[in-house]
């Protein structure tokens, strides 16, 4: 327990973060210029955060592995990014903010770290507008907001369906001025394989050139992950195709500790799984639970009817839907958190009540919302708001304006009219609060080695809320990261450049070299994807919404057998020297083999159900989970130790001096 | 259902390609395309053969990365959306489906169906961007007060994903669609107005030094962007570089 | 300011002598339908346009310069967007999202070029001739019989007919197409569509009346 420090400032919570900004160590103008920061992903946090050091002055190396750094999957977030503004009256603050969002992560995340979160939120959506980002206004001029789960305030800023975007295209575009600089220099299409640690500090990485293969050296004074999230490990999730947890894994084995791998949100409101052959799942914002009304049947009968095609669910009374999270929980209603909202969706589906060929999915219904504003509107407009005709046509005309993309999509994807049929959605993998373990400077356990963004453990605990994402991943980027690095970089002006002849560039890179031989040389007979799938099988099955002590120890054998065997089969045609996605994907597939297993030990090792890590062993009669604040209020934080199969465990307890440790309810 | 595949097969930039015959089976209504080649490629590998390069990643339509020429349609017969979100329910049992590379001298093909599309991010590097520190001293959002019919004009510029649809379906490989979205998305906005002159000088400039060709107001583009954007900004680009000029 | 070093700037050139020659061919139309219903109003006019200095001297260069300006332009730009796509696609289906006209303006416009050869070399050239060459005695009524004159083979009055049908097609699709490139907002965009298409049917097909009319009455 020793060995983890996670430097909280002194003095009350709400002058932590501007007493440490002033006190800590800073990098003088002209030693910035002789400062090499390397920063691994381009999505919010990554963006923001290469921008902001180019702008202060340093010299940044940016790498990504897609064609551009403009389509890192922060760009599919659609809802929206929280900020304590309080432009609508409506009671927010900082400290709800924090408040909030601290509760809607199960009591599991730092507290200093969340307020200072909460505080920086504000300058974030200034600077956004300042950048162009074009956010959702008011006929006033002004910037509107709308509420997502979890919360009492209207807080989320959004951009119609396409916040994330638009607020990537806003970092996006600050990279571009520095790359014009000349400030930052970028790496597309590049994957980093391994870090390079030199008498015990981060001094540089070992990328592949994906386009030609080319193994290469980079060296800098500190490095940055910015990768993202292990969602994929899952298989189907909502995360884009090519995100993996390899960057973040690498420098777990070389001495990051890997924190809360168990913590993952499963969102509740996706396309449900058609078929054996999907390669994906689509998310349909949180926003949409504003006005849709989450329903199955009440009788079983009627379900299974259903599922076979013979009722629709136009034909179920509305006395015979059983509108389950409004039962539940009648404060939140439909707006609970994402965990709860998902595990009781699963709950009704596991009892029969589900409504597609699969069995899983539930009904999100508008026709109310539809009504509602239509009568609004006609009212308004002076119309009759008694023909049920025209209260139908101008309400639907009202949901478009409102989700018109979100609708489109969903019709695209399953071709059925929303408008008309309830949709049909289910949970599926969406983000991991898990992530590389840093102090209050966001620096890992590796000297000069930093995480950021979702990459990062630090603030949503065992759950995050809605549109938080984003705002993490942008204030660590443009706020937090670039004050903290330079307490660590202010070490080393003296440095001097750093070279990459250096012998443990060679045998990094010696050792990459050798493990993508590896792979290549095998004569298997299965490709990435089979391993990858099955992987995914048994995390969804045994790691998934809910879990038990049995299946997690039998995931854990599983996995370890599944990793063995990919070793010996897998089959990845093409070389070295070239493009070949086959091999970046199995080096991916590789390491979440790897954390898969680690991921099974954590969940197994939390003997609690907390936010989006429900334990079945610890549960309310009514299915509510049971948090062990004794026991658990602690983050797991866990030290590779040669082997995958045997991590070791350090706890750093969580001290929540301002918030009273409630037992969370939304009833 | 069966279909037949003719698809661009090319093993890096430097060599010459030609076009390869597949068969495949058991596709389902509901896959999307991607999904398809997913299939393919599955077999492919286990055949033994090198499977079909093709970029991708989000697989929901956003990040701008799926690229394919189908069937003489830039992201193929279905409108206003992108590959990823094509499905095969827009296809027949038997049909012959035609795959190439987005085609333009400015996206040289990487391997197969992959091009380069760099050359948008240097038109970007150019101009695309507000000259302000992200220090996060600025002053508040709501500071400035926008008209909500501009604001929503420069959000429905801004969607652009920057696939290069409009680059691969344009008979004269013209980016001016994509260009024009962020001159016009600034341009409707107080804060982009400062730098407008210069922002759109520059960025036309390496447009042209790319090797785009020139608009000829088709309308082609506009009808494949998979976010709809309109070319009515291309009209505003020439009145901002006209006003810039002049 | 150099409007010829970029691309936006070429196209502007290009729409706005697109323009001017609209311009010139609303003149000329409005002098050629003259010949229908009055001789002496056209052989006034024509007399005017064919001596006075201004025309003759002024005017008279710069639209040659506009035509030649206008079809090098167009040839020019046609080679460069050539040049932006060397290698083709095997299936191209433009049709399904673009208009036949608006993608071969180059074919439309080649089709009026041939046609406006053959013009110079049926009036142009002779009336050079006539008043700069051999320099005959001034004619203030020779024109109308000239015109009824080259009109009397149908084998002319067919390819003016059939060369008047490409300037249509051209104009349907240059004359809306200039308006946007040289950035008339898109509030207008109504109005110029429904202007483009009068001017392009009525004009063309006015040139057509007057050959077809003249073919007959001759």
């Amino acid at each position: 327990m020793s060995k983890l420090n996670s430097k909280i400032p002194k003095g009350p919570l709400d002058s932590k973060w501007t007493n440490h900004k002033g006190k800590i160590n800073l990098v003088s103008p002209s030693n910035k210029r002789n400062i090499d920061i390397i920063v691994v992903g381009t999505g919010l946090a990554g963006a923001s955060a290469s921008a902001t050091l180019a702008e202060l002055g340093y010299n940044v190396k940016s790498f990504c592995f897609q064609d551009s750094p403009r389509r890192a999957h922060s760009i599919a977030a659609q809802g929206g990014i929280n900020a304590a503004k309080n432009y609508q009256g409506d009671g927010d603050s900082t400290y709800r903010l924090f408040y909030d969002t601290i509760k809607g992560g199960d009591y599991r995340s730092r507290e200093a770290n969340v307020y200072r979160l909460a505080e920086v939120s504000g300058n974030i959506i200034d600077q956004c507008v300042a950048q162009g980002v074009p956010f959702a206004r008011d006929y006033g001029g002004l910037l509107d907001n709308r509420s997502f789960g979890g919360v009492q305030v209207s807080r989320t800023f959004y951009a119609k369906g396409q916040t994330g975007q638009q607020l990537l295209l806003g970092a996006y575009s600050a990279m571009n001025r520095q790359i014009a600089r000349g400030k930052i220099k970028m790496y597309s299409r590049h994957e980093m394989m391994d870090i390079v640690i030199v008498k015990g500090k981060a001094r540089g990485i070992i990328a592949r050139n994906l386009v030609n293969g080319e193994i290469e050296r980079h060296s800098a004074h500190a490095v940055v992950i910015a990768s993202g999230g292990y969602g994929n490990i899952f298989f189907l999730s909502t995360n884009a195709m090519g995100s993996n947890v390899s960057a973040a894994w690498k420098i777990h084995k070389k001495g990051a500790f890997f924190a809360n791998p168990c913590f993952t949100q499963i969102h509740p409101t996706c396309i449900p799984v058609s078929g054996d052959y999907q390669s994906k799942l689509t998310l349909m914002s949180e926003s949409l639970r504003n006005d849709g009304r989450i329903w199955v049947p009440k009788e079983k009968a009627d379900a299974k009817l259903i599922r076979e095609g013979k009722l629709s669910p136009l034909d179920i009374p509305e006395n015979k839907r059983d509108y389950y999270l409004e039962r539940r929980y009648p404060a939140f209603g439909n707006l609970v958190p994402r965990d709860i909202a998902s595990r009781a969706a699963k709950e009704r589906c596991d009892n029969g009540y589900g409504v597609n060929k699969t069995g899983e999915a539930v009904y999100l219904d508008f026709s109310h919302a539809i009504i509602r504003y239509g009568e609004e509107k006609a009212k308004v407009s002076g119309l009759d708001s008694s023909d049920s005709k025209l209260v139908l046509k101008l309400g639907k005309e009202i949901v478009k304006q409102k989700y018109g993309n979100l609708f489109q999509m969903y019709e695209k994807i399953v071709d059925e009219n929303p408008y008309e049929i309830p949709m049909k959605i289910y949970p599926a993998v969406h983000y991991t609060m898990g992530g590389v373990w840093v102090d209050y400077n966001l620096m890992t356990s590796i000297p000069g080695c930093f995480a950021i963004g979702e990459a990062n453990f630090s603030d949503h605990g065992a759950n995050r809320l809605g549109a938080s994402a984003l705002m993490q991943g942008l204030a660590d980027g443009y706020f937090v990261l670039p004050y903290t690095i330079g307490d660590y970089l202010s070490n080393e002006i003296s440095t001097g450049e750093i070279s990459t002849d250096l012998p443990e560039f060679e045998k990094s890179e010696k050792e990459v070299l050798e493990k993508l031989k590896k792979l290549l040389s095998n004569k298997g007979e299965k490709s990435v994807d089979f391993y990858h799938k099955k992987l995914g099988k048994i995390m969804w099955n045994k790691c998934g919404m809910s879990r038990n002590e049995k299946d997690l120890k039998s995931a854990i054998k599983e996995i370890k057998e599944l990793r063995e065997d990919f070793h010996k089969n897998v089959k990845i045609p093409g070389g070295l020297n070239e493009f070949n996605e086959q091999l970046a994907k199995a080096t991916r597939v590789s390491d979440f083999l790897e954390l898969g297993e680690l991921f099974a030990i954590d969940a197994l090792e939390r003997n609690e159900s907390c936010g989006g890590h429900f334990r079945e062993e610890f549960q309310t009669d009514d299915g509510e989970a049971i948090r062990d604040d004794k026991k658990f209020k602690f983050v797991s934080a866990w030290e590779y130790n040669n082997d995958p199969s045997n991590p070791i465990l350090h706890k750093e307890d969580l001290d929540y001096e301002d918030i009273e440790i409630k037992t969370r309810s939304y009833k | 259902m069966k279909l037949y595949l003719k698809i661009w097969r090319q093993t890096n930039a430097d060599s010459n390609g030609s076009f390869q015959n597949y068969e495949i089976d058991e596709i389902t209504p509901d896959m999307s395309f991607l999904e398809m080649m997913d299939v393919l490629n599955e077999k492919l590998i286990i055949e033994g053969v090198d499977p079909v390069a093709f970029d991708h990643d989000c697989r929901e339509g956003i990040c701008g990365s799926c690229s394919l020429f189908i069937n003489g349609r830039a992201h193929g017969p279905d409108t206003g959306i992108t590959t990823c979100q094509l499905h095969m329910r827009k296809f027949q049992d038997g049909d012959s489906i035609v795959i190439e590379p987005f085609r333009a001298s400015s996206f040289p093909v990487i391997k197969d169906l992959v091009v380069d599309r760099t050359s948008f991010d240097r038109i970007q590097h150019a101009g695309g961007y507000i000259s302000i520190n992200t220090s996060g001293n600025t002053q508040d959002a709501n500071t400035i007060p926008i008209r909500k019919e501009d604001a929503d004009n420069a959000f429905d510029a801004a969607t652009c994903i920057g696939c290069g649809a409009c680059v691969a379906t344009c008979k004269n490989a013209s980016a001016m669609l994509f260009v024009s979205a962020k001159v016009s998305q600034f341009s409707y906005l107080p804060q982009g107005q400062v730098e407008a002159k210069d922002r759109v000088l520059n960025m036309v400039k390496q447009m042209d030094e790319e090797g785009f060709g020139n608009c000829t107001n088709t309308g082609a583009c506009e009808v494949e962007c998979p976010k709809g954007i309109s070319i009515k900004n291309i009209a505003r680009m020439n009145k901002e570089f006209l006003k810039a000029k002049l | 300011m150099n409007l010829f070093s970029s691309s936006i700037g070429r196209k502007i050139l290009m729409a706005l002598s697109g323009l001017f020659l609209v311009v010139f061919l609303t003149q000329h139309f409005l002098i050629n339908v003259t010949s229908v219903f009055s001789e002496d109003i056209f052989n006034m006019l024509s007399h005017f346009m064919g001596t006075n200095p201004l025309v003759q001297f002024v005017l008279q260069p710069i639209l040659i310069f506009g035509v030649i300006f206008h079809f090098v332009m167009g040839f020019y730009l046609e080679l460069l967007n050539a040049k932006s796509r060397k290698k083709n696609y095997i299936k191209f289906s433009g049709g399904s999202n673009s208009s036949w006209i608006s993608r071969n303006m180059i074919f439309s416009g080649g089709v009026v070029l041939v046609f406006l050869v053959m013009h110079f070399i049926d009036f142009w050239i002779p009336e050079m001739n006539y008043k700069y060459v051999e320099v005959l005695p001034e004619d203030p009524n020779r024109y109308f019989e000239e015109l009824v004159h080259k009109f009397e083979s149908p084998i002319r009055t067919s390819i003016y007919s059939f060369s008047f049908i490409f300037l249509a097609l051209h104009l349907l699709h240059g004359f809306s197409s200039s308006f946007k490139t040289v950035g008339v907002d898109s509030r207008y965009y109504n109005l110029i569509q429904k202007v483009t298409f009068l001017f392009s049917i009525i004009i063309p097909a006015g040139f057509i009346f007057i050959a077809i009319f003249h073919n007959i009455t001759a």
